[in-house]
């Protein structure tokens, strides 16, 4: 029986975030504890020639100042090796903590002052003299491939950090799309985002000498990937005498997932200095050294027959992944995106081909979405526009090309043509469903009239899939990941039934202190209040790689749901002691193990106690009830829906509105839906960022034009409506919990579906495409060209 | 983020703030929302030696009518006109520029005065200023003067203040019928375009903000109205350097100008 | 220099630099960490307090300009242990995920409907436009202020 499960309990987390109590990084302070400031580059690529820090030396309250020369043997690596087409290793330069020789875009650590107040150490950043020499920049990635760009690093001719493909021999492929009856063509850019969490990055490193150990306080997603990234890849500390703690995270959304130079070098300087240090990112910093996200630039064909069924699809991008390779920066244009290249359709001839390119930016990583989003707006946009371009109504363009729904228990997985084996799917429910909410046939006569009545309204179609769960790490492996991508969970029972539960997964916003208690709760029969959920620790959580990729409940869930069985398991064994019954005999239900057929019952609180008061206890067995488990997936999970935007555009000015948002979404089973809904909202959101409002931009010299709040535009509460959702259930066939996860769906539908609104509101005035964000000049512009 | 370091004076009169300013001269601002100047000193961008907070001089917060015009305290908020009964009802366009201006904590702080003085080209007051008429009055050590809007606003966060002058009061006639319209940038929430349209009588008097360096009064389109409202608003940038940015570009924004213009010639009653 | 403030109903007298902000001030003098930073330059509204009974973005004010000002916090909005309705509306309504734009949420909803205690949903969006939150996509914090409003009628 359920009591919690499936239910919108109330967040218990919430109480501490409404009365100001949250626990961020920043809001800590330790006794004797500096400041450390950065002097960051001004150039996008300049050689450092001299470094002069005498006058900042001399300010009062500044305690030490680094360069590049005191610490550039230290580096960050990535986390993920992808090979060239040709089987060489991606090209890998080093990615020092602070800049040594050159630096390779504007915003790079040069050096790091540390002071008794920030005030000192932000005083003695202008007294430190850097003698740059200018050097030509580049910035777009298909620019930065052609001879004679301008060299990043060195050892990496013309820019490319590699080459890769995916799908189907890429002649068979060709063959299709020549030879196809409609060929719809698009060439866009997916475009550069910042992810801005409100929360900005901030570290805490303090070194006890005595006990030559470190503790970190990160504002990261993993803070044991943390540990494990510092100690064996960059520091070379040993692993038991780091904790890294992550307390509450405001937001991370990928880009608190990286481990970035500012976390090694606030625990080096903490040893060199012997005191605690403490750096947090301005919102100007964030701009210009939290990884961003995105940056494709493609070019898409996807061949139909004469009845609309697709017979080939092909994908050409350079992927831009900034000026050097942050953790997870090339799984993101290759494994996670390459791989989505199916769609929900039944596309015989796949082939992707990327380039990743090195350019004097930011560098880019995994940003809510990581890969997925640029796949399926290429693969969304598409099916609209070749709609549209075949006068074939979009919603039945997709039903001719959909893959017939498939439970993964009684039919099979799906394999598609780029890698992946689909769990489950039924995509027809999800659309069939959203046309509901939204009366489609109505809609259609709304748009006719409004056309007639000077208003421009336009209506989007976005069936997307994902794969997330991330991931089996024999498959990710053998593909390049430098990390497993398993989960840890432990269940302590308390003598008095109580539960601990301590999770490797990291909340940041995701509500796991709830939607946990919730399934634990219910497995074991006890009161929600009786469970206690624990992470962001690495002292207190044995192992642990965190939270992203939309994996918490499908990976982590599922951790925890091993370490519940055996203390069934373990239990059973101590219950049919005290009952007298052969453990056979047993079942557990609602707490308690009850003799079938009878009476006889002990409760889980009762056992719990005998584990460890084993004074009448089955011979042989262990006293206590302590569980851990590691859970290893054996497959991705693959959540998918349908989402639908209506928008009106101003004719006047091009402006872009958005009216509805619809959204039917099937993400498996669901613990608890509020929190489920709101993952949806906060995705959605982000996706229409993209889609209308967000961009990085940098002009030639490298400069970021985009670089504060008065630049960069997100969505706020007046840009949006309320949003419309509901969802289907087919459960992940592999996982206990049969969830597939729901982080990410938001943002990988809703991008599309905006962008296809918007060029159903105009195509009829003869407009082909639109760029990325539909700016009201774009629209302008396209509207009168 | 943090300023550089500074002095903090607080004034208690106009005539202590302007000896202030004359003692320090240029390495002094004055300060009262300090919604422009504090964000600006905390990236650097300004580093006065001296701050001179002039947010609690008595009397610089008031709005009065004076015959036919407002006469509106420099310290007032933009909330405050924003809500007066007394604008609501003499002047309303100019509660509408000020409830348009940026966000009600905004609103709740920074003042008609700070923002005039800061002069940023695409501020929301210096339209309906140029459009009524509207008098700035400063004070000097050497005593008061008062500058029309058309004078005042001279480029990019430059005007006709003196370093030793401030702001007192803003001078605006009465205007029962006048509109503002804004198109907002996404981000900053400042005019891409702002147009100001006032009727009196049988003219009409339009002022345009965030299109060139500084605002500036359409007077072609002024000349050219005759009633239609599309036509005269063809000329909303005859003769102007119109600014491109990221965001819109110089044809755009021009677009945008007679967009806005056209709009609020019609939406007068 | 020394400024005298009273905070959630107690009286301060500090020492502090003309360069620490009200936000700063609030988080390291008076160790009132729930009014977060998250721009530091009065865009994102994290930092939103109420003045003398207004919201304003204390990231943007200098302390000393506070002096002799009544200050309310996120930690001073309930009263006698009783939540204020808008923090049991955003917990009932699931108006938050991390937290971090919550209290600054909270406090310009509380200006919101002081003074106007019957928001329709576009001036709830329109008197939310000085606060970013990237979690919820506003739909739920919309939601909870409407809840609220209700709830406080």
């Amino acid at each position: 029986m359920s009591n919690y499960i499936g239910k919108s309990i109330k967040r218990r987390e919430d109480n501490r975030f409404i009365t100001g109590k949250g626990k961020y990084t920043d809001d800590l302070v330790l006794t004797g504890m500096t400041h450390l400031a950065f002097v960051r580059s001004p150039y996008a690529h300049a050689k450092i020639k001299n470094i002069n820090t005498k006058a900042a030396l001399a300010h009062p309250g500044v305690v030490a100042i680094y360069t590049g020369d005191d610490c550039g043997n230290f580096g960050v690596p990535c986390g993920w090796q992808v090979n060239f087409k040709n089987g060489d290793t991606m090209k890998e330069p080093p990615h020092p903590l602070l800049a040594v020789g050159k630096a390779r875009h504007v915003g790079e650590n040069v050096a790091a002052v540390i002071a008794e107040t920030l005030q000192a150490a932000r005083d003695a950043v202008e007294l430190v003299e850097v003698d740059y020499d200018e050097l030509p920049t580049v910035t777009d990635a298909k620019a930065a491939i052609q001879p004679g760009a301008p060299q990043v690093h060195d050892d990496v001719p013309n820019n490319i950090v590699f080459d890769f493909q995916i799908g189907n021999p890429k002649d068979e492929v060709n063959a299709a799309i020549e030879s196809a009856s409609h060929v719809t063509k698009l060439n866009f850019k997916n475009q550069r985002l910042s992810p801005n969490a409100i929360e900005p990055r901030s570290y805490i490193a303090d070194y006890d000498v005595n006990a030559d150990k470190y503790t970190l306080y990160t504002s990261t997603q993993n803070p044991h990937l943390i540990r494990l990234l510092m100690c064996a890849f960059v520091l070379g500390l040993p692993e038991h005498k780091v904790r890294v703690i992550s307390h509450d995270v405001g937001g991370g959304f990928g880009s608190k997932i990286y481990h970035y130079t500012e976390e090694a070098l606030v625990t080096w300087v903490s040893k060199q200095i012997g005191r605690p240090v403490k750096w947090t990112s301005d919102r100007s910093e964030a701009f210009l050294t939290d990884a961003h996200g995105r940056d494709h630039v493609t070019t898409a064909e996807m061949g139909f027959d004469d009845n609309g069924k697709i017979v080939a699809f092909r994908v050409h991008s350079e992927a831009n992944l900034g000026a050097y390779l942050s953790t997870f920066s090339t799984a993101c244009p290759t494994y996670l995106h390459g791989t989505l290249a199916q769609g929900c359709y039944t596309t015989p001839l796949i082939n992707v081909d990327i380039t990743a390119v090195f350019t004097n930016t930011t560098p880019v990583d995994a940003y809510r979405g990581a890969g997925r989003p640029e796949m399926t707006y290429i693969l969304e946009h598409l099916m609209d526009t070749a709609a549209l371009e075949m006068k074939r109504d979009p919603v039945e363009l997709r039903r001719i090309n959909f893959i017939p729904a498939f439970d993964g228990v009684n039919q099979p997985g799906y394999q598609t043509q780029v890698a992946l084996q689909y769990d489950s799917g039924n995509y027809h429910a999800t659309l069939d469903r959203a046309l509901e909410m939204l009366d489609y046939k109505q809609f259609r006569k709304d748009q006719e009239e409004s056309r007639t009545n000077g208003k421009l309204l336009g209506i989007g179609f976005s069936t997307y899939i994902e794969a997330c769960g991330i991931a089996p790490s024999a498959v990710v492996g053998s593909l390049g990941a430098r990390a497993g991508l398993y989960e840890s969970g432990h269940v302590r029972v308390q003598p008095t039934g109580k539960v601990s539960v301590f999770t490797g997964s990291h909340s940041h916003g995701q509500g796991h202190e709830t939607s946990y208690a919730q399934f634990v709760a219910d497995t074991l029969g006890i009161p929600i209040d009786d469970v206690d959920i624990i992470h962001g620790d690495t002292n207190e959580v044995a192992f642990g790689m965190g939270t992203y990729g939309s994996r918490s409940l499908a990976v982590g869930g599922s951790a925890i749901m091993k370490s519940l069985d055996k203390i069934i398991e373990k239990g059973a064994k101590i219950a049919a002691h005290k009952l007298e019954a052969a453990e056979a005999d047993l079942e557990f239900a609602e707490g308690k193990w009850t003799v079938k057929g009878t009476d006889k019952s002990i409760t889980f609180g009762d056992v719990s106690l005998t584990a460890y008061v084993p004074h009448d206890y089955p011979a042989g067995l262990e006293p206590g009830l302590d569980f851990s488990s590691f859970y290893d997936p054996t497959n991705f999970t693959y959540p998918f829906g349908t989402h639908i935007a209506v928008v009106e555009v101003d004719k006047d000015t091009g402006k872009v509105s958005l009216k509805r948002f619809i959204a039917c979404d099937d993400v498996g089973n669901v613990i608890n839906p509020m929190i489920v809904d709101g993952q949806i909202h906060g995705g959605v959101a982000q996706g229409v960022g993209q889609a209308l409002l967000e961009g990085v931009v940098y002009d030639e010299n490298g400069q970021m034009i985009t670089g504060s709040y008065m630049d960069y535009a997100m969505p706020r509460a007046d840009d949006l409506p309320f949003f419309e959702t509901d969802r289907k259930v087919t459960p992940c066939p592999h996982n206990p919990l049969g969830v597939k996860g729901a982080g990410e769906a938001g943002t990988i539908g809703a991008t599309p579906a905006v962008a296809n609104a918007v060029m159903d509101a105009i195509s009829h005035l003869g407009i082909k495409d639109i760029q990325m964000p539909i700016t009201p000049e774009r629209v302008w512009r396209a509207m009168n060209s | 983020m943090i300023p550089a370091k500074f002095e903090y004076i607080k004034a208690s009169s106009v005539s202590e703030a302007l000896a202030l300013l004359d003692k320090h001269g240029d390495d002094a601002q004055l300060i009262a929302g300090g919604h422009s100047l504090v964000p600006a000193m905390k990236l650097r961008l300004n580093q006065p030696g001296t701050v001179i907070d002039i947010g609690k001089i008595p009397g610089l917060n008031s709005i009065k009518e004076d015959g036919d015009d407002l006469v509106i305290g420099a310290n007032c908020t933009h909330h405050q006109i924003a809500t007066s009964p007394i604008v609501k009802q003499k002047l309303n366009v100019l509660a509408q520029t000020a409830k348009s201006i940026g966000d009600i904590q905004v609103r709740n702080k920074g003042t008609i005065g700070g923002s005039l003085a800061h002069a940023d080209p695409a501020a929301d007051y210096p339209a309906v200023i140029l459009a009524s008429d509207a008098k700035i009055e400063v004070e000097g050590i050497n005593g008061k003067r008062s500058i029309s809007g058309s004078d005042f606003f001279q480029g990019i966060y430059a005007t006709a203040l003196g370093s030793h002058e401030m702001i007192i009061a803003i001078r605006i006639p009465k205007a029962s019928n006048g509109v503002y319209l804004k198109f907002s940038h996404p981000a900053s929430r400042f005019a891409v375009v702002g147009c100001a349209a006032i009727k009196n009588g049988a003219g009409i008097s339009i002022g345009l903000t965030g299109v060139a360096d500084h605002a500036y009064r359409a007077s072609a389109v002024e000349r050219a109205y005759d009633g239609d409202a599309k036509a005269a608003s063809e000329h909303a940038v005859d003769g102007v350097a119109v600014m491109s940015d990221n965001f819109a570009s110089s044809e755009y924004r021009s677009h945008l100008a007679k967009v806005f213009t056209e709009r609020a010639l019609s939406a007068l009653g | 220099m020394q400024i005298k403030v009273s905070v959630n109903g107690k009286e301060h007298i500090s020492d502090v630099v003309p360069m620490m902000s009200l936000a700063s001030y609030l988080r390291e003098v008076l160790l009132l960490t729930g009014t977060h930073i998250g721009c530091d330059t009065s865009s994102c509204g994290a930092c939103t307090i109420t003045l003398d009974g207004k919201a304003v973005k204390s990231c943007t004010i200098l302390a000393v300009q506070a002096d002799g000002s009544e200050i309310t916090t996120i930690e001073g909005l309930a009263k006698n242990g009783e939540m204020h309705p808008l923090q049991s509306a955003f917990k009932e309504n699931h108006g938050l995920q991390c937290g971090f734009c919550t209290p600054g949420m909270i406090m310009t909803a509380s200006g919101l409907l002081d003074e106007n205690p019957n928001p329709s949903e576009d001036e709830i969006r329109h008197g939310l436009e000085g606060n970013f939150c990237r979690c919820t996509g506003y739909h739920n914090i919309v939601k909870s202020i409407q809840h609220a409003a209700e709830s406080m009628k």
